[in-house]
């Protein structure tokens, strides 16, 4: 069970903790002038190895991150990015986003628009690499042409799907009308559909992560468990239920996390299908937080909003951790 | 001083200033590090006409500002979604350009950070431009930046749709439902328009909602709860489709050039496109009004070129030449022509709709436009938000205009 865990978990861990606490335990303590000894020398050059990857994280996260962070309690226009002042205003930023009338609806679609992305992503997905799991001709050719809309750029895929779903036009309701439903769904038009709609595609967009992710696990799994199951007479559902989903478990907790913290922070697609229409049906955090920044020019307002989305993710990021802990200690 | 006309006398104050302050900056300038006071030779010019014709006409346009100037243009084009990120950057490291094009609704909010120097510190005066139009590029009390070409939105109609159901094009609102109503058929909607959810939707509102004496200080007013009925029952009558809710501009332009819609509201920046379309004839009049003998009061559009406070009197100088070069008569002329917009000075008009009779309307219909930023300054982006929201709200059924618009006002 650790198997499949053991990589992601070593990979989390590594840039937290110095090499050097590893490998200090085994040798005594050394003195003080100990750096130019071999060992010494050693330790320097693991040292000057990670340097540039911790001055990368400092410089293009850590400073991103703590800087929206103070804007978020700055009161920050386009009149700071010239004259530099941007006066601190504690919780103002904060009130204004939680107490507007709009936070309850860019949350709640949030919330519906990740879980639902999420579940249909992972259902579909999982569908379909459980299916290229058997070997059959061409699966190969099928499965890379599954990539494809993981391929195209975000905003092509929204301005596509937006002729698509069309209600007058859309090649969609042309298609229903051709099967006889006779009135034309407005699927970007009407309040009621609009997020469904916008969920749909961002389903598509996400089966090809899901399938190749769900895919590599399933091929970690050795083949003589199934058949020493199957010997104990289980096969196809059984066989997925005790065998494939407890091994296959690790990665499905990589998979379904990532997709929260991906899918949370949406922002391109519902901007290029709705622009958070109609009448906000899809506005959520993340295209609230841009509309106010890069829109409106209140960056104070909009780095309080993004970062209400980063505590958010936070929390994800630490119940990962925590899964992938104790799927380590198991 | 600006509108005397040929374009040498325009030129030739701005060129005494340019002397003069090159001048003082060479004798004071010998600390400054060398690149400072010496001769300029060349201007970074930023804009977003990205687009063709647009890119093409002003390439050529700068150049030849810049030869009469003496300098080398080193333009740099972005999409028009990134200017205004690319200027707050540019602000925050000290690194503007010598010249800046902006969207003439951005104009107050840039100015207001300071990055931008008045042109009047140049010998550069908006007098004799349109007055709303100077009212776009002054921002409390001061003008600070040129507008060579304005343009506006109007009512496209499609000659033969409208000649063979015997309509002429509508005057009233009440023409407008009517004409919208009969012309509509199978798959062809009456009228397009857009009601997206950004300011391409607030934009078109507008001439409803100020015709009828709608304000954006407050939205919340019966007269404009009648503007947004008047969108409200085009849409749920079935004369205009509720895909609306996510055309923009050129989603409309595309409806309209393939037959879907039989008039729409639109921009004359539509005519490159709609020309190349066979077979498709048709003439833009004003957008109707509440009761017949009223005027359209229509935003202003169009760009606004400005000098930013580099730093370099010399270089500041040359960009002044630059921008006075644009507005030049010749100038407004040629680009409104090429561009197919309205020149910004009063003085030109009759003779531009001489030579460019198909802008007559467009021309009539910029008389009495009104800048978005006139009333509101910086504040203007969070009024269209407010504006947009409610024309949705409305359109999906979510509340009745006049509600919409309170919970919109209310935010």
């Amino acid at each position: 069970m650790a198997d499949g865990a053991r990589p992601a978990g070593a990979v989390a861990t590594a840039p937290g903790r110095p090499l050097a606490s590893d490998a200090a335990p085994a040798p005594p303590k050394a003195p003080a002038g100990g750096w130019w000894s071999p060992r010494g020398r050693e330790r320097m050059l693991q040292l000057a190895f990670l340097v540039p990857a911790v001055a990368y994280l400092l410089l293009f996260f850590g400073y991103p991150v703590v800087q929206n962070a103070l804007m978020g309690f700055q009161e920050y226009t386009t009149r700071t990015f010239y004259t530099g002042e941007a006066p601190f205003v504690g919780l103002a930023n904060y009130v204004t986003v939680l107490s507007s009338g709009l936070f309850g609806t860019a949350l709640l679609n949030t919330v519906l628009f990740t879980v639902g992305s999420i579940a249909g992503q992972f259902v579909i997905g999982l569908g379909i690499a459980l299916f290229f799991h058997r070997r059959f001709p061409l699966s190969g050719v099928l499965r890379s042409l599954l990539l494809m809309p993981w391929l195209i750029p975000l905003i092509v895929s929204g301005a596509v799907w937006r002729w698509i779903l069309d209600q007058d036009n859309g090649a969609l309701n042309r298609f229903l009308g051709g099967i006889g439903v006779a009135d034309n769904p407005g699927w970007l038009t009407s309040t009621s559909l609009a997020l469904i709609a916008v969920i749909g595609v961002n389903i598509w967009i996400g089966i090809p992560f899901n399938t190749t992710i769900l895919y590599g696990g399933l091929q970690d799994i050795p083949q003589d468990l199934y058949e020493a199951a199957a010997l104990d007479g289980a096969t196809g559902w059984r066989a997925f239920r005790h065998v494939t989903w407890p091994l296959l478990r690790p990665v499905v907790n990589v998979v379904l996390v990532l997709g929260v913290v991906y899918t949370i922070k949406v922002l391109d697609i519902i901007l290029g299908l709705t622009d958070g229409g109609p009448a906000n049906a899809t506005q959520t955090i993340a295209t609230q937080a841009y509309h106010l920044s890069f829109q409106e020019f209140r960056f104070g307002e909009g780095a309080a909003m993004g970062n209400i989305l980063i505590i958010i993710s936070l929390v994800f990021a630490i119940l990962y951790l925590r899964a992938n802990r104790r799927a380590l200690a198991r | 001083m600006a509108r005397r006309g040929a374009s040498l006398r325009t030129a030739l104050p701005a060129l005494v200033a340019a002397a003069a302050l090159g001048l003082t900056a060479c004798g004071g300038g010998s600390g400054g590090g060398g690149g400072g006071g010496g001769e300029v030779t060349s201007l970074r010019v930023l804009d977003y006409y990205n687009n063709e014709p647009d890119k093409t006409v002003y390439a050529r346009k700068l150049d030849e500002c810049g030869q009469q100037a003496g300098v080398k243009i080193e333009r740099e084009v972005v999409p028009g979604a990134q200017l205004i990120a690319k200027v707050l950057q540019q602000a925050s490291s000290r690194t503007l350009p010598d010249v800046l094009m902006l969207d003439n609704p951005d104009l107050q909010q840039i100015a207001e950070t300071g990055a931008l120097a008045p042109i009047t510190d140049f010998g550069l005066s908006a007098d004799g431009f349109q007055e709303g139009v100077k009212t776009a590029s002054t921002f409390e009390g001061k003008v600070y930046g040129l507008q060579p070409i304005t343009n506006s939105i109007g009512l496209f109609y499609n000659v033969d749709m409208l000649n063979q159901a015997g309509i002429t094009p509508p005057k009233t609102w009440d023409e407008l439902k009517a004409a919208a109503a009969a012309l509509t058929q199978g798959q062809r909607y009456g009228v397009a328009f857009s009601a997206v959810a950004d300011y391409e939707g607030a934009w078109q509102f507008l001439p409803f909602m100020w015709t009828n004496g709608g304000d954006e200080t407050n939205i919340a007013s019966p007269e404009t709860a009648e503007a947004l009925q008047l969108w409200v029952d085009l849409v749920s009558s079935g004369a205009a489709s509720r895909s609306v809710l996510n055309w923009t501009q050129a989603d409309v332009r595309e409806q309209f050039a393939a037959g879907n819609a039989a008039m729409m509201v639109n921009g004359p920046w539509q005519f490159p496109a709609l020309d190349k379309v066979q077979g498709l004839k048709y003439e833009v009049v004003p957008i109707p009004v509440p009761q017949a003998g009223e005027t359209v009061v229509a935003p202003l559009g169009g760009e606004t070129w400005t000098i930013p406070q580099t730093g370099d009197p010399a270089r500041q100088a040359k960009a002044a030449e630059i921008v006075a070069c644009l507005n030049t008569d010749e100038n407004q002329i040629a680009l409104a022509t090429e561009r197919t917009t309205v020149p910004t000075k009063t003085a030109l008009r009759d003779r531009f709709t001489a030579e460019v009779p198909r802008m007559a309307a467009f021309t009539e219909i910029v008389q009495t436009a009104r800048a978005r930023t006139g009333k509101l300054g910086p504040e203007w982006p969070a009024a269209a938000t407010r504006i947009y929201t409610a024309v949705q709200t409305a359109i999906t059924g979510g509340a009745p205009p006049l509600q919409a618009l309170q919970q919109a006002q209310n935010g």
